[in-house]
């Protein structure tokens, strides 16, 4: 629902970095969305055509890496994968899990002219 | 033009400010997903994440080149809000970012808590909302200092907005400032705006099921209020599960059940208020002596 927003921040990143290094034209950009950071893809793919319209990086493509969701398990002691925030524990089924990746949200690189 | 942040005319309005902030909400999209079959895959792939060496551009083979961001897509607003939290930090203020769906009954509490806090504690609101001055003038009949941001299509309250409230606001030390966000368990979730806590209102005639539905809230949340509790007898809701729930998303997550229109189980929200002010003033001796504001 806020992925327009999210596209907004991403646009005044790249104005930002255009103004600093100097180039005009964004061609691609790499954005790292992790698994649990409640971002529909989808929805961020149409919000950032809509945003980017005639803009900096009107056209560019988005290529969007999806980090996985990581969570400790307190009672297994170890790095386990988990697909939601409420996902009990693959291999001892506790909920007792701290969330250690899958909330990113970067922008990661772009290929500029 | 405003001094703040040099930011131009939008569509945010916040009370007696003539100049809104719309440039980070746009929301002009209703529907996203009717239009993503036709939008969503018309890009050409032509960079592969790791698959091979697909963006190693040799120099003088193009004039194209890659420029590394590494830059978190929320860092806007997170500066926004670290200086918000600098700010609060500095006062001795504790902010409080209330957090529900529509209709959970964060008004209400909040004019209650108001009414029987008053005379203990400086107080003052941020009522979000995407459009009417009705909530903050509710707070306002209390006879303590409410300032409305209407976000207009915006979902969420973001830092930006809550830095320019605070100038028209000046909210006292040492005082509690009580930020009740626009009705949404998605989007506020994402946008830090300097709180030391957030506070999820959950009532018990919405779904004991919520926490999981809308587990992103409920993870950022220090505190979950179970808010309608005199309805319980009327119900199926089974807060047991409820909490159990809200553990599942955020183990570490506090839980109090009272009603705001009875007053049962409020005096456990206002100790809990009392604790968090007490950890705020831990730096600021001179605001919190007494525990007491003049």
């Amino acid at each position: 629902m806020h992925e327009v927003s999210l596209c907004e921040s991403i646009l005044q990143v790249m104005e930002q970095s255009a103004a600093s290094q100097g180039y005009t034209r964004v061609n691609s950009v790499w954005l790292e969305i992790g698994q649990l950071s409640g971002v529909d893809l989808e929805a961020m793919r149409f919000g950032f055509e809509v945003v980017t319209r005639g803009s900096l990086a009107d056209g560019a493509s988005l290529e969007i890496v999806q980090i996985p969701g990581e969570a400790w398990c307190m009672k297994c002691a170890k790095t386990v994968p988990v697909k939601q925030r409420f996902d009990e524990c693959p291999y001892c089924g506790s909920y007792q899990l701290q969330v250690t990746g899958g909330e990113e949200l970067r922008v990661k690189e772009l290929e500029v002219d | 033009m405003c001094t703040v942040c040099g930011c131009g005319e939008g569509e945010a309005k916040i009370e007696g400010q003539d100049h809104g902030h719309d440039h980070d909400h746009p929301h002009v999209h209703q529907h996203p997903h009717e239009h993503s079959h036709t939008h969503g895959h018309d890009h050409g792939h032509r960079h592969h994440y790791g698959q091979g060496p697909a963006h190693a551009h040799a120099p003088g083979m193009s004039q194209s080149r890659m420029v590394q961001i590494e830059q978190d897509i929320l860092s806007k607003n997170n500066e926004y809000a670290a200086a918000n939290r600098r700010f609060f930090s500095d006062h001795g203020i504790l902010a409080l970012n209330l957090v529900s769906s529509p209709g959970s009954g964060k008004t209400m509490l909040l004019t209650r808590t108001i009414n029987e806090l008053k005379s203990e504690l400086e107080l003052s609101v941020i009522e979000g909302d995407q459009q009417t001055v009705n909530d903050a003038e509710r707070i306002r009949a209390t006879g303590v200092q409410a300032l409305q941001i209407n976000t207009g299509k915006g979902c969420h309250l973001d830092g930006h907005m809550v830095g320019h409230a605070m100038h028209s606001l000046k909210p006292a030390d040492g005082s509690v400032l009580f930020i009740e966000n626009v009705g949404n368990l998605v989007c506020p979730a994402a946008f830090d705006l300097g709180e030391a806590h957030k506070v999820a209102i959950l009532s018990v005639t919405e779904g004991e099921d919520k926490p999981i539905k809308y587990p992103d809230m409920f993870h950022a949340s220090d505190l979950m209020i179970l808010n309608k509790t005199d309805l319980l007898p009327y119900l199926d809701f089974d807060v047991e599960r409820c909490i159990e729930y809200a553990r599942r998303v955020n183990p570490g997550i506090r839980v109090l059940q009272l009603s705001a229109k009875s007053g049962e189980g409020i005096q456990g929200w206002y100790q809990w208020i009392r604790a968090a002010r007490q950890l705020v003033l831990t730096d600021h001796p001179e605001l919190g002596a007494s525990g007491l504001c003049a």
